[in-house]
């Protein structure tokens, strides 16, 4: 194998090869990419054996081949070639080496053979459909901050994204949840995706998605099984096995009867939460809530650290409540909202909230409160 | 100060027949040794070895099962002749702790030497057990020392003679430098304490982390550790071992249930609160097999770390039958920082933590065994 490629199209394409490799390998075939030259194009392969990344760039090709390298080395002496370099990439299967040349650099790295990378086999996907770019940015970036670590519940440990019935009809919905607070988001179901079945998409797929979703304009291919999800742009295939395991009924978590409204500026809320956290350095720092006829008192009292307090004008006409809330959860919730202001529905005390986004029901979110 | 024997001392003490028989403290036909009296010790019955190889090793010994109570009065009997000696105690078990006795010599009238010895025989007069006193100037060298002339030891390493003491003492003399660690530290040619001296305290840290700067300073008979009376808890764990092997899920769920329980009163009785539950496991062959996970929010409740542990158990349930099961709870924070957040997919936490509560005001006020779940019970 033989090949020229502008140093900017390598740099992309082996960024996203070595982002999807583990650093802490057992396997050595894994600390690798795969990298197939064949006509106009050389694609890179990589994969932790639950996601596997393919990105297409263009090279001139003068001898078509393949072989496996270490992604990180790769990518970090790609990264350190000086941008708008030319770098040839030749393999030398008899030596069991492949020769990266740029300017006046020349490195050498030692090579597996390509017939030792596990290719994902290839799934028969039931449901195929096309969505914009900004809209699956929106369903994960809004849910995402949900997902759990629990690893005893490892089901939570994904966005589910699934199709849902939602007041104007059938919507592509993505929920993440790790029992403390939950992200409920909705958009207009794209044609095609009626039949798909709902999916649990890792957290680390959630990570490696996010990067083929920056340029707005991009179209990106989803397909769905039962046991894989596939994302892809023209140059890029992100392919990765779901979560086997069943979300849980989030609907009945969601409340619905909860009438005590409080609208307050987001930005303004999240930066007061923020100033009266400080005084305590609790992993679970509780800010307490106290509200009154458009008057909201927040504060924190850390018997060890200090207490603080701080007033806000809010909207509220609804009697007397006081209620807890942990501070992260609250400031991240907070952040989620960014052109109304936010609104809080409570009931009481000991049960969860709900916060949107002004009158706007695709993203609800739910906190559950704690004992202050 | 180590007593001799200690548990098998006070049922010698308590039951004179026992006297000049081999004793042997352990719990049950398939538990190990906890402690064993020197006349069988004689015989080659060590601390946790498994009862049946005891058992061979001393047909007619006598087995006693532990009275934690009895032990834990002796304790605390000592304990107090201790505090006559100096406020600066740090137990390290039922029978064997730190004193800091520097500067005690004009309060009492005496050296360190002599307070000791009045130590353990007050000990022996008035509460009819032994013990033996190590002696030096820090605590590695103490614990060292006490080890040295068991029973009714009494052993001075003195900074004078620290140096020629430890010279050719193999490293294993370290407490905490177990099996795994000799091991490593004889493939870097260290077997004595003359072999750690070789070594730069820069190159022993390079190749065994932090724990490498410290052997430095043992080598160097230097220990900086302060007697400290309140040695935080790091995990508070329970085990216990089967009379017969099982797979069998309900009977290892009870079990389950009962080192939860167990667990979560002493971390209610200290006011901590863990943050990771471990499960731990013996398989039929002895072969250990131990699972944890972290939780969100620390806990103190029965009803999270059985919850946990069980998620833990049905991950691994298919490599029974096993012949130990133990939890533990550990990354412990003060209870106050306990998580107070209720979880959105489990509406019944809460309720079941209510009731936990009230399940412990109960047993406070009638008993242990007033109010049991069925679980426990299988």
């Amino acid at each position: 194998m033989k090949l020229s490629i502008e140093r900017s199209d390598l740099l992309k394409a082996v960024a996203q090869a070595q982002s999807v490799v583990e650093r802490r390998n057992t396997i050595p075939i894994l600390a690798n990419v795969l990298i197939e030259a064949d006509g106009s194009d050389v694609t890179f392969r990589a994969t932790d054996l639950d996601i596997e990344v393919v990105d297409k760039a263009p090279a001139m090709v003068e001898r078509a081949g393949a072989t496996t390298v270490s992604a990180i080395t790769l990518h970090e002496i790609v990264r350190k070639l000086p941008d708008g370099a030319q770098v040839t990439l030749t393999a030398d299967s008899a030596a069991g080496r492949l020769t990266v040349e740029a300017g006046r650099s020349n490195f050498s790295l030692a090579t597996l053979p390509k017939e030792d990378f596990p290719v994902m086999a290839s799934s028969e996907y039931t449901s195929n459909f096309s969505a914009p770019a900004p809209v699956l940015r929106r369903l994960f970036d809004k849910s995402k901050f949900a997902i759990s670590n629990e690893e005893t519940r490892y089901y939570l440990n994904g966005v589910y994204m699934h199709v849902s019935d939602a007041d104007g009809g059938k919507v592509l919905r993505c929920v993440a949840t790790d029992g403390h607070r939950l992200a409920r988001i909705d958009a207009d179901l794209p044609d095609g995706a009626e039949t798909m079945p709902g999916v649990i998409v890792p957290r680390k797929t959630v990570g490696e998605l996010r990067k083929l979703l920056d340029d707005d304009d991009t179209e990106i291919a989803v397909s769905v099984s039962e046991t894989k999800v596939r994302f892809a742009t023209p140059v890029l295939t992100l392919t990765s096995k779901v979560i086997d395991g069943t979300f849980p009924d989030y609907t009945r978590v969601i409340p619905a009867g909860n009438t005590r409204k409080m609208e307050v500026d987001a930005a303004d809320f999240a930066k007061a939460v923020d100033r009266v956290a400080t005084v305590s350095s609790e992993r679970s720092r509780a800010v307490k809530l106290a509200l009154d006829e458009d008057r909201l008192v927040l504060s924190v009292n850390a018997p060890d650290s200090g207490a603080a307090e701080e007033e806000l004008a809010v909207a509220y006409g609804d009697e007397r409540l006081e209620i807890g809330f942990n501070a992260k959860y609250l400031l991240e919730i907070a952040s989620q909202v960014d052109r109304e202001n936010a609104v809080f529905l409570f009931n009481s005390s000991g049960d969860p909230t709900l916060m949107r986004e002004g009158n706007d029901q695709s993203a609800v979110y739910v906190v559950m409160p704690m004992r202050v | 100060m180590d007593c001799d024997a200690f548990y098998a001392s006070v049922e010698k003490r308590d039951n004179p027949e026992l006297e000049d028989k081999p004793v042997i403290i352990g719990g049950g036909r398939r538990g190990v040794v906890s402690t064993a009296c020197y006349i069988a010790r004689i015989r080659g019955v060590r601390s946790a070895m498994p009862t049946y190889q005891a058992l061979k090793l001393c047909p007619d010994a006598v087995f006693v099962k532990p009275r934690m109570e009895a032990y834990a009065k002796a304790s605390r009997q000592i304990r107090a002749m201790m505090e006559d000696l100096t406020p600066a105690i740090q137990p390290l078990s039922l029978d064997e702790a730190f004193l800091d006795l520097s500067g005690t010599e004009r309060l009492h009238g005496a050296p360190p030497a002599v307070m000791l010895g009045r130590l353990v025989r007050r000990m022996k007069t008035e509460l009819g057990l032994t013990g033996s006193i190590g002696l030096s100037h820090n605590k590695f060298l103490a614990k060292v020392a006490s080890d040295l002339e068991k029973p009714r030891g009494f052993s001075v390493i003195g900074k004078a003679e620290t140096a020629d003491f430890l010279r050719d003492k193999p490293v294993r003399l370290i407490w905490g430098v177990g099996h795994a660690g000799q091991e490593a530290l004889e493939k870097a040619g260290i077997r004595t304490f003359s072999d750690l001296l070789r070594w730069d305290q820069a190159d022993l840290t390079a190749r065994f982390g932090s724990m490498g700067t410290r052997l430095w300073h043992l080598a160097r008979g230097e220990d900086r550790r302060p007697v400290s009376a309140h040695e935080p808890i790091k995990s508070i764990s329970n085990e216990t071992t089967f009379n017969e092997d099982t797979a069998n899920p309900d009977v290892l769920d009870g079990h389950l249930w009962r080192m939860a329980e167990k667990v979560a009163d002493r971390a209610k009785a200290k006011d901590l609160a863990g943050r990771v539950v471990t499960l731990k496991l013996k398989r039929a062959n002895h072969s250990q097999l131990s699972r944890q996970t972290g939780l969100r929010e620390p806990t103190q409740t029965a009803d999270t770390v059985y919850r946990t542990a069980r998620a833990l158990f049905d991950q691994v349930s298919g490599e029974g039958p096993f012949r130990l099961l133990g939890c533990g709870l550990s990354h412990l924070v003060p209870a106050h920082q306990a998580g107070s957040a209720g979880d959105l997919l489990d509406p019944g936490a809460e309720q079941r933590e209510r009731a936990e509560r009230a399940t412990d005001k109960i047993r406070e006020r009638f008993g242990a065994d007033a109010i049991l779940k069925g679980r426990a019970l299988r």
